[in-house]
């Protein structure tokens, strides 16, 4: 698979879905594995998405400090009730000073 | 009366869909250093329009994984936004061809606002406006950020490396802390999912951890069906 058709399919099927669901009949909404599985999927995937990461290089499980301090930035942006930018900011400034301190 | 609740649904959409928005540029940027080109990242922005699912496919690429179980597992997360539409439907009204647009505005921001508002009319005002300022900034922002980017030799020397998981986490945040009796359970799923992605990761192609960390919740809806 190249990387365009890989964007496409995303493309494609993520229209898809979102008009899937505004066509789709009410009783799939009634039904409650449904509704469960749609509200879990997403906080599984995100957390995956963030250890992987965060903590992987390639295939090896790899820390790079740098960059672990950073999502500690953004913790602590997050704890602050930063604004979502202000909270990627942080997370960026402090690995890159990091790595311009040579760690 | 009517009046001022659709206006507040207007200043409700402006702010989310400007703010939001903006992390276009966030996009833009982790998917340069992902290594796709910059029409690639606008061609995403443009025609998937869904944050979550864009950056996932940006890491994947990134990590020069499977794209298979890359695609897959962004369009696993654009699931939630079916059952947004499954919820919408009814409250904007949408029949025949004009669902075909209306569809593409599908996504957390748009419905967080619709759901927001007191009235029918509002929740539409709400959705339109959201959608709109949402849509123009985050492609706008997209191309900005793609385009400085592409320009930068070495993306990780300014720390962007550490936007993408910065970005799931400030999108997952919300859930992880709401005052809700499902919040300990979302927890668990979220710990959950982390592990089973780092145990996957040595054995995997990049991309297939990431999806494997959906069966334990696969597992979980099975068993109890309530």
């Amino acid at each position: 698979m190249s990387v365009w058709q890989a964007v496409v399919a995303v493309c494609l099927g993520c229209y898809a879905l979102k008009l899937a669901g505004l066509s789709a009949p009410r009783r799939v909404l009634d039904h409650p594995g449904v509704r469960r599985f749609a509200a879990l999927v997403p906080v599984a995937l995100l957390a995956a998405l963030i250890a992987v990461q965060s903590f992987t290089h390639g295939q090896a499980l790899d820390l790079d400090w740098p960059r672990t301090a950073g999502l500690g930035a953004a913790v602590a942006a997050l704890l602050l009730r930063a604004p979502f930018l202000a909270v990627l900011a942080a997370a960026a400034a402090v690995t890159a000073l990091l790595r311009l301190a040579g760690l | 009366m009517e009046t001022t609740t659709r206006s507040s649904a207007v200043r409700d959409g402006l702010g989310v869909g400007l703010a939001v928005g903006l992390s276009g540029l966030a996009f833009g940027a982790a998917a340069v250093t992902a290594g796709l080109s910059v029409a690639q990242a606008c061609v995403l922005s443009l025609f998937a329009f869904t944050g979550a699912s864009q950056f996932a496919l940006a890491g994947v690429v990134a990590g020069g994984g499977s794209l298979a179980a890359g695609a897959a597992g962004a369009l696993l997360l654009g699931v939630r936004n079916a059952l947004y539409g499954l919820r919408l439907a009814d409250l904007l009204g949408a029949r025949g061809w004009r669902r075909l647009p209306v569809a593409q505005g599908v996504i957390d921001e748009t419905t967080a606002v619709a759901l927001a508002q007191p009235d029918e009319k509002s929740a539409r005002t709400g959705f339109l406006v959201t959608f709109v300022s949402l849509y123009l900034t985050w492609n706008a922002t997209t191309l900005l950020g793609a385009l400085g980017t592409s320009r930068v030799a070495d993306p990780a020397v300014f720390g962007l490396d550490a936007v993408g998981p910065a970005t799931f986490l400030a999108i997952l945040w919300p859930r992880l802390t709401a005052k809700d009796p499902e919040t300990r359970t979302l927890r668990a799923v979220a710990a959950g999912g982390a592990a089973v992605a780092l145990a996957a990761a040595p054995f995997a192609p990049p991309g297939v951890p990431v999806l494997l960390a959906a069966v334990p919740v696969l597992a979980l809806v099975l068993r109890r069906p309530r």
